[in-house]
């Protein structure tokens, strides 16, 4: 298999290779010993892996060389933007009642330089800093579930990373302001970042976290993030993301949550628009009681592509977790699903749950859904189910026979098949504003930038709204 | 009771395998090994003509070229090519003329796997092809079938009597670089059967097929090509046994099937290699390619299998959806036990218009088995209201087994609708209790329950077939959870 | 033919029947009642044999065997039969194959041919007329499908099918309209010999109108605390089960 395999991208893996090169003696002098050996091993790991290409089963629906052929500006230097923040982050989703956090490029730039602690001990950090500041927690946790071999995105990101968020929830600490963490591109070149991210509840901690993806110019700019959530014992997780780039962004996220007896993850995904998005998430329940809901829509049109990988390992018994993802796709996009159950021998007693439903609508369209189930264990609930189609013309013609419009009508269907996944975001503030994003979305009139304050592109553009459909 | 449903079925799956003697049949067969030598004195053997060897050059060449796929939920032992037998052959005396000149050995072999060659005393209803070792020996009821025109022969007969119909179809639907085993098949494949339905004939009797491996160190590369013509139907079934060795054997078959327009196509199977014995030694490595083409509009092809043997199976009984109307279908049964290891599924692509397709799939694991279901289901641009249904279940009958399932659907057709469900479970102890209280002892009550879960399927079968499909499914789950 | 001394059962440790006795003879029908929760359904469990149910003191005779050494096969082959309170549903099996297989285990225990099946077929007619079983059962799976009121007819169908020494029928009368109610009754009277003996465990004394006892025990907390006739039961309609309980605390 591996003989004679051409490597995609070879000019940028020896860019980025020599980049590593000649950042490791700075990372020496900031970081210890513990940090540096991980960056080293993973170079290591990223040299041997190369990018991920079609030959590997779970990117052979995803095509990142066109992608990976682009010129990227690599190098690690400080946001290379001076737009003032204040005008930069006053976007929409910044209405969900949440603290913001902000970081630009890749870069830090809001509770800057600093940690943040809250009176309850809940710390929120640069991820630079708090290496420094926590380094038992981070001897404890960093690294300690991503699996860098999955593939060379990965173990890019854990030779090259600089910048991203700590979150620390303290053992019985329910923090009860939510925390939002977004995530904005803006540069003159196209950027290749490399984000990293750490998350840990203590025991019975509560957090519910806002992770936002967004961009202001149409440069396209390459995102290569990795999130290590930790949940310990009764932890209880809600994180949100929340995708919203312009169509020629790529934004990689690999997500990998460990869970303890107990824990609860509650996560949904909500991609609006990019270039290219792929989502993986990697759980691994590792203690008893632990449950996962693993959710998603994604609405794409045009050329957009949007990847979402479930990998749910149900490693002990009486675990349960639920995947359910929910899609549009139009004009010449591409959807790829990708769900994988895992139960283990030992396993016994789980109970798991599959669900995939899409919406096509265009001949250019591609949907693709592949929803795995692996077992080992006999004694299990264990299904899946995934579905392509289209609006039902039963309901259709039941609307029109009221009296509304076809497009109305169908408005109404679309925004009824996505509203289960809406309906799980447990923020109210934020599931008003993620359904009208998502109406505006379904109407066409959503573009990157236009929630944001700043219209970059066009300040002048006048925002229609056609229907109003809470009127109907 | 779950510690005397384990003990039962652990009792339930030790029976042994039946068909596991050896025949002492004089054969004739090449030396061991493969090149382009072997390649042309295959063809040589089988005085073929030039266009045929081409095809089979044409074809190790490329297999040469290709790697074994790995892709599958699988371990396969590392296969040295150079160690299989590519050709054996009963030793026959020239033209057969009747029943007294086939082997004794051979007739007594086929008698003892409940075959009767001689046609007064053939199952009421079926013609049967037996082919052992690859090549077959004796086709019944050809000459009343060739009064309906029907041709149903041995594939070296049929290349030198019908060259312009093999030539026209052969590797149409699987072309000789398909796959790794479609490669490695087209280049030795010895024999196999043939058949032809010309236009609006509905063959009268059920057409079948009885496979044997008997020579060691063989591997099995048969062929089979079934033609169904514009409105012509025609249900074939396929039987295959192997002896009991303790090395595994390779049987990499080819089966292309093209149903024109209103043609029809039942394609049933009940797969009983040796699947090796209870340490996992020995047994068949089954990898086969079996495609159908429903070229024509309102053609239909329908594959029903029932797969109980194999040490280790590969195969997705496929349908390519072509002319508009067109109905694809696969009912399978899969049931795994002690090292068994399968991957298998189907194939739907949807291309013409209105196509519809059913996929019902249902995997039984015991044991330290292992069971996959693999299935992709494509519905081209143009493939508009194309029709899919698939529903996949597992069975686990112990907690060292594995059941998985890897759908993979794939649409860029807005009129399309795919549902795909699928469910895991066990059998209930409440089932189990309900069943023991009517007096029926645990093991029947297993097989009984697996039976109704496998009954969907099973009703798809040709009445003498599901009978015996029945008896082997609570047979090859005797000892099944230990 | 039964007789049950000093049984203790638990699910899972917690103790659910606790010194129960019971002595049942041929020819005779008794009833059990109580409040919910109170064992009745863990005795009828037990004394076919289920597993999930363990049996932590006491014995259980039947028929001078001891029962408690039986499979829950070879119980059913001597004649214990259990109507469930809620029917398995078997996807798959049809009826008449599953009767099929039981009846033949069932001769082949007691030294019987099996029937031909013509004979089985006729045989299965007529106990489909006797228990006025009309739905069409060939080509139906056992139990799947059924409505609430047809799974407790099939239930009694069975019993007429196999024929067995002691019946013990655990709620079948929940669940069901009068008509099916009467019908089951019916069934159940009709099956009635000097040579058979019914158990059946009921809420309500209403379907004690049509299967009349000639005991009456109530159970509570695991154990049968009173014991009468068929008047017991009328009582225990008109004035509920806190009587009892008073009883037993001025004890």
């Amino acid at each position: 298999m591996s003989k004679n395999k051409t490597e995609i991208a070879p000019q940028l893996k020896e860019d980025l290779l020599h980049q590593f090169e000649a950042t490791i003696d700075s990372f020496e002098a900031k970081e210890s010993p513990f940090f540096v050996e991980k960056r080293k091993k993973a170079y290591e790991e990223f040299k041997l892996l190369g990018f991920p290409d079609n030959t590997l089963e779970s990117w052979r629906k995803t095509n990142l060389k066109p992608f990976l052929e682009r010129a990227y500006d690599i190098e690690y230097l400080p946001a290379k933007t001076t737009s003032p923040k204040e005008s930069i982050f006053q976007c929409d989703i910044n209405q969900f009642d949440t603290d913001l956090y902000t970081m630009l490029n890749g870069e830090w730039i809001e509770g800057a330089n600093g940690v943040t602690t809250y009176d309850n001990g809940t710390i929120v950090a640069n991820l630079s800093i708090a290496k420094l500041a926590f380094p038992d927690l981070f001897k404890a946790h960093y690294g300690e579930c991503v699996i860098n071999e999955r593939n060379g995105l990965i173990a890019l990101n854990s030779a090259l990373y600089q910048e991203g968020y700590f979150i620390y929830v303290p053992d019985n600490v329910e923090h009860n302001t939510n925390l939002q963490m977004v995530n904005i591109i803006n540069s003159e070149q196209s950027i290749f970042t490399n984000t990293r991210n750490l998350v840990i509840l203590g025991k019975n901690a509560k957090l519910k976290l806002v992770h936002c993806d967004d961009s202001i110019n149409n440069n396209s700019s390459f995102i290569n993030n990795v999130t290590e959530i930790c949940l310990q014992e009764g932890a209880d997780l809600d994180l949100y993301k929340l995708q919203n780039k312009d169509d020629e962004a790529i934004v990689m996220t690999s997500t990998f949550i460990r869970q303890a007896k107990d824990s609860n993850l509650s996560s949904n995904t909500i991609v609006l628009n990019g270039g290219l998005i792929r989502n993986d998430t990697h759980v691994s329940l590792n203690g008893r009681g632990a449950n996962a809901d693993v959710m998603g829509l994604y609405l794409v049109d045009r050329k957009q592509i949007v990847d979402n990988h479930v990998y749910i390992s149900h490693n002990v018994s009486n675990c349960s977790s639920k995947q359910v993802f929910k899609g549009i796709v139009d004009d010449q996009a591409h959807s790829i699903f990708n769900g994988h159950t895992m139960v283990k021998q030992d396993a016994q007693q789980t109970i798991a749950f599959q669900n995939n439903n899409n919406i096509q609508l265009t001949t250019k369209s591609k949907i693709d859904t592949h929803p795995f189930l692996e077992i080992y264990a006999d004694d299990v609930k264990c299904s899946h189910g995934a579905t392509v189609g289209q609006l039902d013309m039963e309901a259709m013609f039941y609307l029109m026979q009221r009296g509304i419009c076809e497009r109305n009508a169908r408005m109404l269907l679309m925004s009824a098949f996505v509203r289960q996944i809406i309906n799980e975001i447990a923020l109210p503030t934020m599931r008003a504003s993620v359904d009208e994003l998502v109406q505006k979305r379904l109407k066409g009139e959503l573009s990157a930038c236009e929630q944001c304050s700043i219209q970059c592109i066009d300040p002048d553009k006048p925002i229609h709204f056609d229907i109003d459909i809470s009127k109907i | 009771m779950a510690k005397d449903e384990h003990k039962i079925i652990g009792e339930v799956t030790t029976t042994d395998y039946k068909y596991g003697f050896v025949s002492d049949i004089e054969t004739d067969s090449i030396s061991m090994g493969l090149n382009e030598d072997v390649v042309r004195l295959i063809s040589q053997k089988k005085n073929e003509p030039e266009w045929l060897l081409k095809f089979r050059l044409k074809a190790y060449r490329k297999w040469l070229s290709m790697t074994e796929p790995n892709w599958a939920h699988l371990k396969i032992p590392e296969i040295n090519f150079q160690d299989i037998i590519y050709y054996a052959a009963p030793k026959k005396k020239k033209e057969l003329q009747s029943m007294d000149e086939v082997d004794p050995e051979l007739v007594d072999t086929f008698n003892k796997l409940g075959i009767s060659l001689e046609e007064q005393k053939v199952l009421s209803g079926v013609a049967v092809d037996a082919v052992i070792d690859s090549v077959s020996v004796k086709t019944t009821f050809s000459d009343t079938l060739a009064e309906k025109g029907i041709i149903f022969m041995s594939f070296s007969e049929a290349v030198q009597q019908h060259p312009e119909l093999v030539k026209k179809y052969l590797g149409s639907v699987v072309p000789i670089g398909d796959n790794y085993f479609a490669a490695l098949n087209s280049a030795v494949f010895s024999d196999g059967s043939f058949c032809y339905i010309p236009k609006g004939v509905r063959s009268p009797v059920e057409l079948s097929t009885y496979f044997r491996i008997n020579a060691a160190n063989t591997g099995q590369f048969e062929r089979t090509l079934i033609i169904a013509d514009e409105g012509a139907y025609v249900s074939y079934l396929e039987g295959c046994t192997a002896p009991q060795r303790d090395e595994n054997q390779l049987h990499a078959a080819i089966v292309e099937i093209i149903a024109h327009k209103d043609g029809e196509v039942k394609y049933s199977t009940v797969q009983n290699w040796y699947p090796g014995n209870k340490e996992g030694k020995g047994g068949i490595f089954n990898f086969v390619t079996k495609r159908g083409l429903c070229e024509g509009d309102r053609s239909k092809i329908s594959w029903t299998q029932v797969e109980t043997g194999s040490a280790i199976t590969w195969k997705y009984p496929s349908c390519i959806l072509k002319g508009d109307n067109s109905v694809g279908e696969f009912y399978s049964v899969a049931v795994t036990n002690n090292y068994q290891q399968a991957d298998t599924g189907s194939k739907m692509i949807h291309l013409g218009k209105n196509t519809r397709s059913t996929i019902i799939s249902k995997g039984i694991s015991a044991g330290k088995s292992h069971n996959s279901y693999r299935g992709l289901v494509k519905v081209n641009a143009k493939a508009d209201n194309a029709r899919n249904f698939s529903q996949c279940d597992s069975l686990l009958l112990s907690d060292t087994c594995g059941a998985h399932t890897f759908p993979y659907i794939e649409t860029s057709n807005p009129t399309a609708i795919v549902e795909h469900e699928a469910t895991t479970s066990k059998i209930s102890d409440a089932q189990l209790f309900y069943c023991q209280q009517r007096g029926i002892s645990p093991e029947k009550s297993i097989a009984l329950i697996v039976n109704g879960y496998a009954k969907e399927v099973l009703n798809k079968l040709p009445m003498e077939f599901a009978v015996e499909a029945q008896k082997l499914l609570s047979i090859s789950l005797e000892n099944s959870v230990g | 033919m039964l007789k049950i001394k000093d049984l203790h059962v638990s699910v899972q440790g917690k103790e659910i029947i606790n010194g129960l006795n019971l002595e049942v003879n041929k020819g005779e029908v008794h009833a059990i009642m109580g409040p919910n929760g109170t064992g009745k359904s863990t005795l009828a469990s037990v004394i076919a044999g289920n597993e999930s149910y363990e049996v932590t003191q006491g014995e259980i005779s039947y028929n001078g065997k001891n029962l408690l050494e039986l499979s829950i096969e070879d119980r059913a082959r001597e004649g214990i039969f259990l109507g469930f309170q809620y029917p398995v549903e078997i996807p798959g099996v049809s009826m008449t194959n599953f009767m099929r297989t039981a009846l033949d285990e069932i001769r082949e225990y007691r030294g019987q041919e099996p029937l031909s099946a013509a004979a089985f077929l006729k045989y299965m007619k007529e106990k489909k007329a006797l228990v006025e079983m009309n739905a069409k059962l060939n080509n139906r799976s056992v139990n799947e499908g059924f409505s609430g009121g047809e799974k407790k007819k099939n239930e009694i169908f069975q019993m007429a099918m196999l024929e067995p020494k002691l019946a013990i029928l655990d709620e079948t009368d929940s669940g069901l309209d009068i008509d099916a109610l009467r019908i089951v009754a019916n069934g159940v009277t009709k099956l009635k010999s000097p040579e058979n003996a019914t158990i059946v465990i009921t809420h309500y004394q209403r379907l004690l109108d049509y299967i009349v006892p000639d005991f009456v025990h109530v159970m509570y907390d695991g154990k049968i605390v009173k014991t009468g006739d068929k008047s017991l039961a009328l009582k225990l309609e008109e004035k509920g089960y806190d009587w009892i309980k008073e009883e037993l605390k001025a004890k």
